[in-house]
C-alpha cells in the first residue's frame, strides 16, 4: 500500500482547498496511514465480476418538469458573508 | 401519577386529544424539565421556548375551536442541528456555518410540525455528523444522562441524550453509519434508521449522500412507529426519496412472533464484544424465543470489511459534499484574504474541526488520481458484496440481530486521540447503511449500570417487521422503563 507522508497530505489538502497547520499535516499523515493500512483488507477480496454499488435505491421520486417559483434572490443573499448588488462578492480570482 | 415530562408521545397525544391537558401545559412541563436538567447534560444547541409556547397555544386554540387533533398533537420534539428550520440557525455542530439561517424548512421537520408536534430545540451533534461521541461538536460535548463522565454516542448524541433524560419524548436524528442507533443504544432509548429513501432529506445538510437517512428517537417502539408514520413518504423536493406507499406502522405493533426467524451472525460476533453486552444480547434473544421467535445462525461473510468500505465511501462522498462550504454563499468567511484561493483555504481551515478535515483529506485521497480504482471503486464493489450477504441472509431469516455496539458508553476523551479506534466501534451499525436496509436499536438492559442496545435489521422497506418485533419485545420486557437518575 502507499505510505501516506506529509507530502501526500499536502497534495490532497491542496486539492481539497484546505489550509492545514504543521501539526495537522504531521498528525493526519500518521493517522491516515494507519486508517489506510486497516482498509487494506478489502484489497484481498475477489471483486472481478462484482458491479460497484453507488446507491441503495432503485428509482426515486421525480416531479413534473414544470417551472415554478424558486427562492427569492434577496432571501438567498441574506445568508452570504459579503453580498453586493444582488451578487456574491469574492476576492480577486486571478493573480496580479 | 407521572409528571408530564415522563409521558410517552402516544400518551401526550391521547391526553391532548381528550382535552385533559393543553399543548401549552405539555410544552411548559418539558421546557421546565430542560431548564432543570440541561445544564448537566448539554443536549441542546438552541432551546426555542417562545416559539414552542406560541405554537402550542395556537394548536390549543385550534383544538378549542373544534379541529381534530392531528397524530402528534402537542408532542414536544427536538431536532438534530443538521436539519433546517426556516429562519433559525443551522450549525451542524460546526463553526463554518456561523450566522447561517436557512430560507427553508426540512421536509422531515415540516411533516412533524404539520402533524402537531412542537419543536422545542435544536440538538448537539458531532460536526457535520462525523463522529460517534458528540465530542466533535465545535460548541460543547453532550454528556450521557446515565453517567455524566461518559459520552452519549454520536453523531446524534444530543437528540439521544434529550430523549433519555426525559427532556423530550421524541427527537429527530440522522444515521449515516449508525448515528441514530449507536447513541440510542448508549443512552438506553429506541432509535430507527429507516430504509434508504424512506424519509425525505430535503433540508438535511448532506454528509454522505448514498448513506444518509433521517429517523426518530423515542422511548417506546409505539412512539417510534407513530413518528415514523408521519416522517416517511415520497417528497417532490427529494428525488432520492422512494415512491413507495407508507403503511400506518401502528398496524404492525400487535403482531406476534410465532414463526419469526431471527438470524444471528455468530461468526461475526466472536471477539471484541464486551462480556456483559454479549450477555444482555443473549438474554434478549432468549426473551424473543420465549415470545415465539426462532433463532437461526446466518452467515454475513463480508461484514469484517464493512468498516473499511464505509470509511472509504463515506469520506469520499463527504469530501465532495463539503466542497460547498467555501465562504462564498453562506457561513464563515475568514479575514481579508488577497485572493479567492486563499479565502477558500483560510475559511475552511478556520471553519472546520479536526475530524472533518481528517475525513475530507481521506476522502479526497481515495478519489484522487492513481488511488480511485484501488480504494473508492473497490469499496463500491465490496459494498455490493455486503448487500448480497444481506439478501442471502434474508432468505433464511426475517430479521438479523446483533448488539448495536460492542461496548456500552465510553468515557469522554477516551478515544479522541485515536480515530481508528473510534471508527471500529461502528462495526455493527455501518453494514445497514452500506446495504440501505432499515435498522432499529432497542434498550435491552444494563451492563455495569450503562444501557445496552439490541439491534434488529430488516429487509428493505420492511420497517413493519422491525417495529412488530420491537413492540413484542417491549411487551415482554421492561428495560425501556428504566430511566437515568439525572
Amino acid at each position: 500500500m502507499p505510505r501516506v507522508t506529509v507530502e501526500t497530505v499536502d497534495h490532497v489538502a491542496r486539492l481539497a482547498r484546505l489550509s492545514l497547520t504543521d501539526e495537522e499535516r504531521r498528525v493526519f499523515a500518521r493517522q491516515l496511514d494507519e486508517i489506510l493500512a486497516y482498509a487494506e483488507s478489502i484489497q484481498a477480496l475477489d471483486t472481478a465480476d462484482v458491479p460497484p454499488m453507488t446507491h441503495a435505491l432503485a428509482g426515486g421520486t421525480f416531479r413534473e418538469d414544470t417551472p415554478r417559483e424558486g427562492l427569492r434572490r434577496e432571501r438567498v443573499l441574506e445568508a452570504a458573508p459579503d453580498p453586493a448588488e444582488g451578487l456574491f462578492r469574492v476576492p480577486r480570482v486571478m493573480g496580479g | 401519577m407521572s409528571a408530564l415530562f415522563q409521558l410517552t408521545a402516544t400518551e401526550i397525544r391521547r391526553r391532548v386529544a381528550a382535552r385533559e391537558v393543553s399543548c401549552e401545559e405539555v410544552a411548559r412541563a418539558h421546557l421546565d424539565r430542560i431548564a432543570a436538567v440541561e445544564p448537566r447534560v448539554d443536549a441542546f444547541l438552541l432551546v426555542l421556548a417562545d416559539r414552542a409556547l406560541g405554537r402550542a397555544r395556537a394548536l390549543d386554540r385550534a383544538l378549542a375551536a373544534g379541529e381534530a387533533a392531528p397524530p402528534l398533537a402537542g408532542v414536544p420534539v427536538a431536532v438534530k442541528d443538521v436539519l433546517d428550520v426556516e429562519g433559525l440557525p443551522t450549525t451542524c455542530g460546526s463553526r463554518i456555518l456561523e450566522g447561517y439561517r436557512p430560507p427553508f424548512t426540512a421536509t422531515a421537520v415540516a411533516r412533524l410540525e404539520a402533524a402537531g408536534a412542537i419543536v422545542v430545540g435544536k440538538t448537539n451533534m458531532d460536526e457535520f455528523a462525523m463522529g460517534s461521541s458528540t465530542e466533535n461538536s465545535a460548541w460543547k460535548p453532550t454528556r450521557n444522562p446515565w453517567d455524566l463522565a461518559r459520552v452519549p454516542g454520536g453523531s446524534s448524541g444530543g437528540s439521544a441524550a434529550a430523549v433519555a433524560a426525559r427532556l423530550v419524548p421524541v427527537a429527530l436524528g440522522t444515521d449515516t453509519g449508525g448515528s441514530i442507533r449507536q447513541p440510542a443504544a448508549l443512552c438506553g432509548v429506541v432509535g430507527i434508521k429507516p430504509t434508504y429513501g424512506r424519509v425525505s432529506r430535503y433540508g438535511l445538510v448532506a454528509f454522505a449522500s448514498s448513506l444518509d437517512q433521517v429517523g426518530p428517537f423515542a422511548r417506546t417502539v409505539e412512539d417510534a412507529a407513530a413518528v415514523s408514520s408521519v416522517l416517511c413518504g415520497a417528497d417532490p423536493f427529494d428525488s432520492t426519496s422512494a415512491a413507495r406507499a407508507v403503511p400506518d406502522f401502528a398496524g404492525a405493533l400487535g403482531r406476534g412472533l410465532d414463526g419469526l426467524r431471527i438470524g444471528v451472525p455468530w461468526g461475526f460476533l466472536g471477539e471484541g464484544v464486551e462480556a456483559q453486552t454479549l450477555a444482555r444480547f443473549r438474554e434478549a434473544l432468549g426473551d424473543l424465543e420465549a415470545a415465539g421467535a426462532r433463532v437461526v445462525e446466518v452467515a454475513l461473510p463480508h461484514l469484517p470489511h464493512a468498516i473499511a468500505t464505509y470509511y472509504i465511501v463515506a469520506t469520499a462522498e463527504a469530501s465532495s459534499n463539503l466542497a460547498r462550504f467555501d465562504g462564498v454563499r453562506y457561513g464563515l468567511r475568514s479575514g481579508e484574504p488577497s485572493d479567492l484561493g486563499t479565502m477558500y483555504g483560510q475559511s475552511r481551515d478556520r471553519g472546520f474541526g479536526a475530524e472533518v478535515k481528517r475525513r475530507i483529506v481521506l476522502g479526497t485521497f481515495v478519489l484522487s488520481s492513481g488511488y480511485y480504482d484501488a480504494y473508492y471503486l473497490r469499496a463500491q464493489k465490496v459494498r455490493t458484496l455486503i448487500r448480497r450477504d444481506f439478501d442471502r441472509a434474508f432468505e433464511a431469516c426475517d430479521v438479523v440481530a446483533t448488539p448495536t455496539t460492542p461496548t456500552p458508553a465510553f468515557r469522554l476523551g477516551e478515544k479522541t486521540g485515536d480515530p481508528l479506534q473510534m471508527y471500529l466501534a461502528d462495526i455493527f451499525t455501518v453494514p445497514a447503511n452500506l446495504a440501505g436496509i432499515p435498522g432499529l436499536s432497542l434498550p435491552c438492559g444494563l451492563a455495569g449500570g450503562l444501557p445496552v442496545g439490541l439491534q434488529l435489521l430488516g429487509r428493505p422497506f420492511d420497517e413493519e417487521t422491525l417495529l412488530g418485533v420491537g413492540a413484542a419485545y417491549q411487551r415482554a420486557t421492561r428495560h425501556h422503563d428504566l430511566a437515568p437518575a439525572v
